[in-house]
């Protein structure tokens, strides 16, 4: 077992989903980054499972899997809500609050 | 009979609850005669506890009362206890019964006015929280009612200054309290972490215990805190700021007692200062002469007969600090009692003489008030006596004995509350001559008064001469005008109601006659100091003067204070015979002549002046601006960054991950 | 480990006892959460009498209730903890502690969002529903005993709450509200999973107890996996909490947000996740204490320090609340920072006082927002002691407990605090927060002020017969209530603290292998 390596490709993909959720613009792209992110710890918790020999880790990964596709439900639901208020789902064109 | 204690801030507690309910249904006057009578109650049960107290063997004059637990267990258990000894009843009494003359003083005052009601809840609740500071048996419940009365006369102060304008003045109130409770606070932990315990009980026995380090340390905090409620050097320019509220407020608030809350507070820690480093009662001393000085030198300069009082209040706390810092404990509560019936009787007497004016507050415009006014005029010069140290009147007694202590301490301290004395007699003389004695000068607006006004409110640039008299007009228009400036047309003087006369007198006997407390004649009319004993014995310096000393020290105190009334007697007394035929013209200008001569003489005066409010502006506002500005210009930076965005939020977020776990491995893994 | 031999340990794994008694305070709210949706659908659109509401409260009696009950039995039989569920579920009392703090928070926001739902025009149950859900969320963060449960309760508290930023379904700024919170709080779970996993992969269990007893008689060679885990626990609870840097929600949220919403999140959100750090970090990670208090300590005083400051400058009430519960945060991280058990009692008794005072603000706050909630720039509020003096009071004696007034909730919160933080002999944390209360003051006090100036006695005679243009705000029932409620907490909790003081110093963390 290789361990190092998934580990590796777990970090590049952790990496990946927080530059999306940062550059970019779109409402639905940032759903799939932070998707990308939860799906790296997948691979993480698959990887550790797997070295310790236990099942908690890949018990994890499907609970993780399962509440995932929950809050993506949601976080479709609440950027169609905007969608419908404004005509567009851009993420820097919701700057009502700051300061 | 000592089971009443709790009565006594319950009644007040109990009249401020029922006026806030009930208050604008009963209105005036009848919200005004309830508070009256809670406070008259508390006073009748202070007097009842004090005789139960009087009963005891003097070594056990010491009664707690306990109303429950209030932070239980868990190493710091607290009490909401009262602690019933000499001292705390000493200032009870005292508090509760100028508290109630105020009140009834305050029916009359108040009459009309749109804020009656209201006011007579916060007098109630100021009386309430002072009482529990002097009661509490530990140093959170004091802080409890210490906070209270920093509240109510936060309050009193921006109620009060509705304009933009005055705001500031509640800002720098504001700021200088909370300086003085964060000491406070510091204070209170530190001896929690050192004694286990802030029960004044537990702080007594242990003082002596403690090192000298841990009770310089909490001895100082102390004095931020005392410095901040007391108005000693550098926080007391709030003081002359807030006495903009209604007379009796000044009077209560600000001169008989929430401010010598400071001075309560040594008295009760005396042995925690005893027990410290001996440079921090000197340090404390200093501030105190220095504080006396400066004000004292202040009030010199000042036309608007409440400042002057204002300025005197801070000049007479600071010798109280005087009588701390030179171990005169007693001295210094005899001082407080002496100052509270005197300063009460001159703030109410101001009240009076404005009242009777129509507001109008500035000393120029006034004159010959005596035969319009006898009785206010009669109980005025009796407090005038008593402040400027004429024997027998009660002051003399108090400030000889401060006196003759800071000689015992440093004949330097001794002299600068000497000089002080004589500027003390000068001012104060100075303001009866021109308010009740001379010629009549109310039947004409003050015309210099104005352009002050006018730069104040920003009106002028500053003090041009020219471009004044077009703006005169615009000056009076304003909505709300300040003191100093009164009604433009003639004033017709008269007396006030007995409402407001009846406490002057008794003010005017007590400040009269309240030596007898405290006679040096033999030891055993020292009665204040037998009955205080027990609770200063720590910290309260013995004194070995002779008794030539004694004599020489009080024949020289008199002597100034008579070269200072005399002094005031020659500038501003002799000129009314001089000039009493004189015309319409020449009497103005007899009146510039007075006012140059006030600025020649105010010469030290107008220049402390100058100073205080340059420290004011410079210092102080530049201290509240600069925290101001600091935190503007932080926030501003701060603000830039919540820029409203998703995506920058979630950079800062990555930022602020990146950075704790690199510190964690930096400090877990390679260090 | 082959597909062969985890089938062949599949048979042999055995379903956990379950005691069913202990779990009662969960199943009330689950089930209560499971019913609700039914019954508002049988229901009328429009009832003159609030059901769902009720419905919750009694949901939320009925929690309280059984969390009683299970107390004083713990209290009886003793031991005074046990853990059920294969030890993934523990029953002690830090955990009922919370629980009665969180329905109490569910009560709070149901009798609020009641009038709010009226007065918006906005339908039924939803909001219920979701408060139930959430609260369930939370109910399992605070007696989760494994880092799987205490996930699961986190995304259950948090999606939850998500929807219920974007209730006001017509308003933009709810929207917006209800989005960044997605986006930033999916965000940090993210963060806070991969923490998880990198703890599970340096000590190979997730078991909060199996962690403790791993760290204590192992010595890690390479400690980076497991302090990287720990340094994204701690980022995923600070986000949750609302500690500097990772408060950049807070404001936007709790500003767009409709109120009672935010007196939901303030209260309820808050709750959950102080009870995961205490108990994952403070407790199950007490080995690697030396690593993890100073990062604690820094997001303590940047927290007190930013959200003072920043609330003074602002100038829209509910942001100022927003940061004002930041400088909350920032108390009890502080608390959290010392790691001892005075610190925990003083975090608890800060989130019970807290959760009061904030539900009793933001129902005052709800009314004065009036329709469309919207007026709550600061000089919507002046002079609103002329109108509204009931509320005006009860308004400043909610602000003066969170600036920490002697004889309220709120000061004591304060004072256990820095008491804790001052016996752990953290003297700078200690001034930092003394100088922190002093700083935040301010702002209360500049709500306070702006509501009472230029109030005489005769502009309230003049005000109330004429027909003002602005009416009179209308104050439904069930925002009486709670305001009510709240002020006498508030009070009470001050003048007779013991109650609240000796549960809060009784409810420790335990951790308690799986039990026998």
């Amino acid at each position: 077992m290789l361990l190092s390596q998934f580990l590796l490709l777990s970090a590049i993909l952790f990496s990946i989903g927080v530059y999306g959720v940062i550059v970019r613009r779109n409402g639905v792209a940032v759903l799939m980054a932070i998707e990308l992110i939860l799906n790296s710890v997948n691979i993480n918790l698959v990887a550790f499972g797997a070295m310790h020999g236990n099942l908690s880790g890949q018990v994890f990964a499907l609970f993780i899997i399962a509440v995932a596709a929950a809050e993506v439900g949601v976080g479709l639901a609440i950027i169609l809500s905007i969608y419908r208020n404004r005509r567009s789902v851009a993420l820097d064109e919701l700057d009502l609050m700051k300061g | 009979m000592l089971e009443l204690t709790w009565l006594i801030p319950a009644l007040p507690l109990a009249g401020f609850v029922v006026l806030l309910v009930a208050g604008r249904r009963l209105g005036e006057p009848l919200a005004g005669w309830l508070a009256t009578a809670a406070v008259g109650g508390s006073f009748v049960a202070t007097a009842v506890v004090f005789l139960g107290l009087v009963a005891e063997p003097a070594a056990e004059r010491r009664f707690g009362q306990v109303l429950f637990e209030w932070v239980p267990a868990g190493g710091f258990s607290v009490d909401l206890g009262f602690l019933v000894d000499p001292l705390s009843v000493a200032m009870c009494l005292f508090v509760t019964f100028c508290a109630t003359l105020i009140h009834l003083y305050a029916i009359g005052y108040m009459h009309g006015d749109p804020n009656f009601t209201k006011f007579f809840v916060y007098l109630n609740l100021f009386v309430f929280s002072m009482l529990m500071l002097v009661l509490g048996d530990n140093m959170l419940v004091t802080f409890l009612g210490w906070e209270g009365v920093g509240a109510c006369s936060y309050f009193l102060i921006s109620f009060w200054h509705t304009s933009d304008a005055n705001a500031s003045a509640g800002k720098k109130a504001f700021v200088t309290n909370r300086v003085g409770d964060w000491g406070y606070m510091v204070a209170m932990f530190l001896t929690f972490t050192a004694l286990g315990s802030i029960r004044y009980v537990d702080i007594a026995d242990g003082a002596a215990g403690l090192t000298a380090t841990t009770a310089t340390a909490v001895a100082l905090l102390l004095l931020v805190g005392a410095a901040g409620k007391s108005a000693q050097i550098p926080l007391f320019v709030w003081l002359p700021d807030a006495m903009a509220g209604p007379t009796p407020v000044s009077a209560l608030i600000h001169a008989a007692t929430m401010v010598t809350s400071g001075v309560y507070l040594f008295t009760r820690m005396n042995g925690v200062v005893a027990a410290a480093h001996p440079w921090v009662s000197t340090v404390i001393a200093v501030i105190g002469v220095a504080t006396a000085l400066v004000a004292a030198s202040i009030a010199v300069a000042q036309n608007d007969i409440k400042k002057v009082l204002a300025y005197s209040t801070i000049s007479q706390l600071g010798y109280m600090f005087l009588a701390i810092g030179s171990g005169a404990y007693v001295a210094a509560i005899f001082h407080m009692i002496t100052h509270a019936f005197f300063k009460a009787l001159l703030f109410l007497g101001a009240g009076s003489v404005i009242h009777g004016m129509a507001d109008e507050q500035d000393m120029r415009r006034m004159g010959a008030l005596r035969k319009l006014m006898p009785v206010t005029a009669v109980t005025y010069i009796v407090g005038w006596l008593a402040i400027a140290g004429v024997p027998p009147f009660s002051g003399f007694w108090s400030k000889d004995e401060i006196l003759l202590f800071a000689w015992e301490k440093s004949p330097v301290l001794w002299f600068v509350g000497l000089v002080t004395a004589l500027l003390t007699a000068f001012y104060m003389s100075r303001q009866v001559f021109l308010t009740f004695f001379g010629e009549a000068r109310w039947d004409e607006p003050l015309e210099d008064a104005v352009p002050e006004l006018a730069v104040e409110r920003g009106l002028l640039p500053y003090e041009g001469e020219n471009e004044i008299d077009d703006d005169i007009e615009q000056v009076y228009e304003l909505d709300h005008l300040p003191h100093g400036v009164g009604p433009k047309e003639a004033i017709h003087p008269h007396e006030s109601p007995w409402l407001m006369t009846l406490p002057l007198v008794v003010l005017a006997v007590m400040a009269a006659v309240s030596e007898i407390i405290q006679l040096p004649v033999t030891n055993t009319t020292k009665y204040l100091e037998h009955w205080l004993y027990p609770v200063v014995e720590q910290g309260e310096h013995h004194l070995t003067a002779s008794t030539a000393t004694k004599w020489g020290l009080a024949v020289v105190a008199i002597v100034a204070g008579a070269v200072g009334i005399l002094g005031a007697a020659s500038i501003y007394l002799k000129r009314r015979l001089d000039e009493q035929p004189a015309a319409p013209e020449v009497l103005r200008n007899g009146w510039y002549y007075d006012s140059g001569l006030a600025a020649f003489m105010g010469g030290p005066g107008r220049a402390a002046f100058e100073a205080v409010a340059w420290f004011d502006r410079t210092i102080i506002d530049g201290a509240v601006n600069g925290v101001a500005t600091v935190v503007r210009v932080a926030s501003g930076g701060l603000q830039r960054t919540q820029t409203g965005f998703v995506r920058a939020y979630a950079g800062i977020v990555t930022a602020g991950a990146v950075l704790v776990v690199f510190v964690l491995i930096l400090r877990g893994v390679v260090l | 480990m082959s597909v062969a031999s985890l089938l062949a340990a599949a048979d042999t794994v055995p379903a956990p006892d379950v005691e069913w008694s202990a779990l009662s305070p969960f199943l009330v709210v689950v089930v209560g959460a499971c019913l609700l949706l039914p019954i508002a659908g049988l229901l009328p659109r429009r009832t003159r009498v609030a059901w769902s509401a009720l419905f919750t409260i009694a949901v939320a009696l009925g929690a309280i209730g059984a969390s009683a009950w299970v107390w004083h039995d713990l209290s009886r039989v003793g031991p005074t903890e046990r853990t059920t569920v294969a030890g993934a579920y523990a029953v002690d009392k830090f955990s009922l502690f919370l629980i009665v703090v969180i329905c109490v928070g569910v009560i709070l926001a149901t009798l609020l969002t009641e009038g709010y739902l009226r007065r918006e025009d906005l339908p039924g149950a939803e909001a219920y529903l979701l408060y139930l859900a959430s609260a369930s969320g939370a109910i399992i963060m605070v007696t989760a005993a494994d880092l799987i449960v205490l996930f699961i309760g986190l995304e259950v508290l948090s999606i939850a709450a998500y929807v219920l930023a974007g209730l006001h379904r017509r308003r933009l700024r709810s929207g917006e509200a209800a989005l960044k919170y997605f986006v930033l709080g999916g965000f940090s779970s993210a963060f806070f999973l991969y923490g998880v996993a990198l703890i599970y992969g340096a000590t190979g269990t997730t078991n909060l107890v199996g962690i403790a007893e791993y760290l204590a008689t192992h010595r890690l060679l390479d400690e980076g996996l497991l302090l990287a885990g720990i340094g994204l626990l701690i980022v995923g609870f600070a986000f949750k909490v609302g500690g500097v840097p990772f408060h950049v929600w807070t404001p936007d949220v709790y500003q767009g947000s409709p109120s009672p919403v935010v007196a939901f999140m303030a209260s309820v959100v808050k709750a959950a996740a102080f009870a995961g750090m205490l108990r994952v970090v403070v407790v199950a990670l007490s080995t690697h204490r030396l690593d993890w208090q100073p990062i604690l300590y820094a997001i303590a005083v940047l927290s007190m320090i930013v959200g003072a400051v920043l609330a003074v400058v602002q100038s829209d009430v509910k942001r100022m609340l927003a940061y004002s519960s930041i400088n909350h945060a920032g108390f009890m991280l502080a608390a959290v920072s010392t790691g001892a058990d005075e610190g925990i009692a003083a975090v608890l008794f800060y989130l019970a006082a807290y959760t009061v005072l904030i539900g009793g603000t933001f129902g005052i706050v709800t009314l004065f927002g009036r329709r469309g909630d919207g007026h709550h720039d600061i000089d919507d509020y002046r002079g609103l002691a002329r109108r509204e003096p009931f509320l005006a009071l009860a308004l400043t004696i909610f602000l003066l407990a969170q600036a920490g007034t002697p004889l309220t909730a709120g000061f004591l919160a304060k004072f256990y605090v820095i008491q804790a933080v001052v016996d752990a002999g953290s003297w700078w944390l200690g001034l930092v927060a003394m100088l922190a209360a002093t700083i935040s003051a301010f702002l209360y006090l500049r709500i306070v002020l702006t509501m009472y100036a230029g109030v005489t006695d005769a502009d309230v005679e003049v005000a109330e017969p004429t027909a003002e243009p602005v009416r009179r705000i209308h104050v439904p029932l069930g925002a009486k209530v709670a305001i009510a409620a709240a002020l006498v907490l508030t009070i009470a909790i001050g003048v007779v603290p013991d109650p609240l003081t000796h549960a809060s110093r009784t409810a420790r963390p335990e951790l308690v292998a799986p039990g026998d």
